[in-house]
């Protein structure tokens, strides 16, 4: 049984770490936005897994109040976009721009 | 498995200040606060700290990060990270003094759930046995919390509540704050 949380661990994981380099790279906003909410995701179901893992399942009561909190945070980020014009500017100016995009 | 957890999480947590420091892009930087303290959330959960997690979720990755946006959101200019190329050098030995004050510190930290450490050796029992009956509160963790550490909880309370009076203050004006860049003249409006 062990072995089959260690392979889901591990799997999770290495979504996180895509997410991570989406986030850190994304071109645009929305790529970011979107990174963040999967690594959200993602730490919600690790620690799902974890609380399974450890029999503690008091600890799913953390990730509903995390996906809760991705949620909204998700919103805020683009309802931002939506209202200020800058960052919209800004991510079409990054996208056209290959060369801003590749250390910010 | 939680070897690998704290191991996997650590080194995002590196990767993610790295990138907060490194990034220009000051909305690029808000989101990456967010998943810092979302990893330091799940650090404490492995680190079986649950409650702790909750408010590290509630306040980091909730409260900060819509507060960073809405900041941003009132900010007109400057949406990118001005960073001079000087390097200065008083603030690096700041911190790396501070840092290694702190590293010879955690030296007199007790182990993780060791039992002769000073906050397991002697209150801890008194409270398990005591608390109960003494403060009449079912749940021990709010029982030290509101009952026994009740003047600290009323201080950070105190503290709560005059940042969320400030915050209030600053964003629920009828007029919306934008803030110039220095130098800036008015006729874009």
């Amino acid at each position: 049984m062990t072995i089959y949380f260690l392979v889901a661990g591990l799997a999770i994981l290495i979504a996180m770490a895509l997410g991570v380099c989406r986030a850190l790279l994304g071109p645009s906003v929305f790529d970011r936005i979107l990174a963040v909410n999967m690594f959200g995701t993602k730490a919600v179901l690790l620690i799902a897994l974890y609380a399974f893992f450890s029999g503690r399942h008091d600890l799913l009561d953390i990730s509903l109040l995390y996906s809760l909190l991705n949620f909204v945070g998700v919103i805020a980020a683009l309802r931002l976009v939506e209202r200020g014009k800058f960052f919209a500017n800004d991510a079409r100016v990054d996208a056209a721009d290959p060369e801003a995009s590749d250390d910010n | 498995m939680s070897l690998m957890l704290n191991l996997v999480l650590l080194v995002f947590l590196l990767v993610m200040a790295i990138a907060v420091l490194k990034t220009k892009h000051l909305f690029a930087m808000a989101m990456l606060f967010g998943l810092y303290s979302l990893l330091v959330a799940g650090l404490f959960v492995v680190l079986d700290a649950p409650d702790v997690a909750f408010t590290e979720a509630a306040v980091g990755t909730g409260i900060s990060t819509v507060l960073m946006l809405v900041t941003l959101a009132s900010i007109k200019d400057g949406h990118e990270a001005v960073s001079s190329t000087k390097r200065k050098i008083g603030p690096l030995i700041i911190c790396l003094v501070m840092g290694g004050l702190l590293i010879f510190g955690t030296h007199d930290i007790a182990k993780l759930g060791e039992i002769h450490s000073p906050p397991n050796d002697q209150v801890a029992a008194y409270y398990i046995t005591q608390g109960q009956a003494e403060t009449g509160v079912p749940n021990l963790v709010t029982a030290v919390l509101a009952s026994y550490r009740g003047f600290d909880t009323l201080g950070e309370v105190t503290v709560v509540l005059t940042a969320g009076i400030g915050v209030l203050l600053l964003l629920g004006q009828r007029r919306k704050i934008h803030v110039k860049k220095r130098g800036q003249t008015h006729d874009d409006q």
